[in-house]
């Protein structure tokens, strides 16, 4: 199987100023397989977009490998560049005194679309990005929204077998996040075997739409893994809330493996918050609630979040 | 898709916003135009003044014309590089499959064509305030050594900007110090061989100043009072041509690698 992206030990280090060597890469092993939204994580300066600029060959390797789409960033990068785009959430890219769909035609000139393609897919995209109406407005008229909008519009123009999305909805209200988003799904969906490669630091967005998500910092990267399978890893104890009938005696459990658990009462409920080393000892639980003739309203599996998997790896330094 | 194609759509994709700009940038009839005839007219009135021979007057406006030529290769070819880094666009011109030369050649073509609308409308405005009258010239001569000038200067632009690709805000200073001693050498407002052989020798790298002479001399005949012969001139301005598209291929390819190797090509606010 050919991967979208295989990086090996890789290493990138640049000459400071100061003439002290800044090691922003140290020894980064990844694979994003071909059809896959993989997402990658990291805290400002964790090398995530000296890792992009790699793989978009922008930037050498100080040691180590790199393919994308089976072709070496360093020997073969002219094979590569056809194939790839990349949309920066912060970037100002395009000519304020052309019109939207005039600066979208621009960059697919430079990707050789023939002209009716291109104004065809430039359609598309203005419609399914919502800019339809926008379409004939110059740049510098528009909103930094909708400006951004037609940034992330210009990445898929191109039809990239390998999309790098670095923060694509930064800056976007929540409408036009939801927008990107869905088209972002859209596409892989019916362009079989297209990769994103996407960097946020919205957890939310990260959980909500990869598949798989690499966490990296000071260079290395730290875990790799489903969104589920990270949050699992840090947390090894199970923890329930069980919604309970009426403000009555605040008890306290006796199972074995037990951590915690914790009373709290609400408009006539009460809530018991439990942790347990085993999950299934919560049946012990249900039944002494049972032998105590409380009525349980509700039982909750309290999931821990992708945000504390990742506070809780990069603090950690692995996972 | 063929290379060719490719590149022509580049090219044709980046030559655009300037073409455009000519029609949605109407300030530049102000700033362009009426502004330069303000220095031209007070050269003008110099040289009437001291009794100089009238041709020098056409001299001045056919000068002050070519001058928005050397700006637009100072500040929108060389200098351009450092903008495009700043706004974004130089990331994606490089991760895009078309060739860089395309990128260059597309904005000397835009620019040629911008700033060859502008430098004519200063001439036929010149020509008709100041009354300048031309003797009949060889038209295809004009556009040679005009077309051969044109090809010279902006593939020296091209060179240029290749090299101000690694250089980011040193380059606006270059830019800035280039501006006004090449307009004494390059003889914009008199004939450059005025500075004597040595000087309008070294003078005559840059492109603008034999293509200058060269064009006051097909147009004003015997009394161009030219530096060098006009056909001299264009096989000088044919093989500067050459060098300087060679050159920019080569350096431009050169800087890119470097620019990877040093990470600079994408990094802001140098």
């Amino acid at each position: 199987m050919v991967h979208a992206v295989e990086a090996q030990a890789v290493t990138r280090v640049f000459d400071s100023k100061a003439k002290q060597k800044v090691t922003a890469l140290d020894g980064v092993d990844l694979e994003v397989k071909e059809g896959e939204l993989f997402g990658l994580l990291g805290p400002n300066g964790a090398g995530k977009t000296t890792l992009i600029k790699i793989m978009c060959t922008l930037l050498l390797p100080t040691s180590g490998s790199v393919k994308v789409l089976g072709h070496d960033v360093v020997d073969d990068f002219q094979a590569i560049r056809p194939r790839i785009n990349m949309v920066s959430g912060g970037e100002t890219s395009g000519y304020g005194l052309l019109t939207v769909r005039e600066n979208l035609w621009m960059f697919s000139q430079f990707y050789g679309i023939p002209g009716k393609e291109a104004r065809r897919r430039i359609d598309e995209v203005l419609e399914q990005f919502g800019l339809l109406d926008k379409g004939d407005s110059k740049v510098r008229a528009i909103s930094t929204g909708q400006r951004k909008k037609m940034n992330v519009a210009r990445g898929f123009i191109t039809d990239p077998d390998l999309l790098f999305l670095d923060e694509p909805t930064l800056g976007l209200d929540v409408s036009a996040s939801f927008v990107v988003r869905e088209y972002i799904r859209r596409w892989l969906h019916e362009k079989k075997g297209r990769t994103i490669l996407l960097t946020t630091h919205y957890m939310a967005e990260a959980e909500d739409m990869c598949e798989r998500v690499a966490i990296i910092d000071k260079g290395k990267i730290l875990a790799c893994d489903s969104p589920n399978n990270l949050k699992r890893s840090v947390r090894e104890s199970a923890r329930f809330g069980i919604e309970v009938e009426g403000d009555g005696a605040q008890w306290q459990p006796q199972v074995a493996g037990l951590i915690s658990a914790a009373w709290s009462c609400k408009e006539g409920r009460r809530l018991l918050t439990i942790s347990l080393e085993q999950e299934d000892t919560l049946t012990d639980v249900l039944l002494q609630l049972r032998d105590r003739r409380e009525v349980v309203l509700s039982i909750n599996k309290e999931e821990p979040t992708l945000e504390e998997a990742f506070v809780s790896i990069v603090k950690g330094g692995s996972a | 898709m063929s290379w060719l194609s490719l590149n022509l759509r580049a090219v044709y994709g980046r030559a655009y916003p300037r073409v455009i700009g000519v029609m949605r940038e109407i300030s530049w009839i102000l700033f362009d135009i009426f502004l330069p005839l303000l220095g031209i007219a007070a050269f003008i009135f110099y040289y009437r003044a001291m009794g100089a021979p009238e041709v020098f007057t056409g001299f001045v406006i056919i000068g002050g014309a070519m001058t928005a030529f050397w700006m637009n290769v100072l500040w929108s070819m060389a200098a351009q590089f450092y903008w495009e880094k700043e706004t974004g666009n130089m990331s994606l011109f490089l991760i895009a499959p078309m060739s860089r030369m395309a990128v260059l050649a597309g904005m000397a073509l835009g620019g040629m064509f911008l700033t060859t609308i502008r430098a004519l409308s200063t001439i036929v405005l010149g020509f008709i305030i100041f009354g300048v009258s031309v003797q009949a010239f060889p038209v295809l001569d004009l556009l040679l050594i005009f077309g051969l000038t044109m090809v010279a200067l902006y593939g020296m632009g091209m060179m240029l900007s290749s090299v101000y690709l690694m250089y980011g805000r040193g380059a606006y200073n270059v830019s800035a110090l280039a501006q006004e001693p090449i307009y004494l050498v390059s003889g914009f407002y008199f004939p450059v061989r005025q500075l004597g052989l040595l000087l309008a020798g070294l003078a005559s790298i840059i492109p603008i100043t034999l293509g200058l002479d060269g064009i006051r001399q097909v147009l004003f005949g015997d009394q161009g009072m030219g530096f060098l012969p006009v056909g001299t001139e264009m096989l000088i301005l044919a093989g500067l041509g050459i060098v300087f598209l060679v050159g920019a291929k080569l350096s431009l390819d050169y800087m890119e690698y470097l620019g990877r190797r040093e990470g600079r090509l994408t990094l802001r606010w140098q």
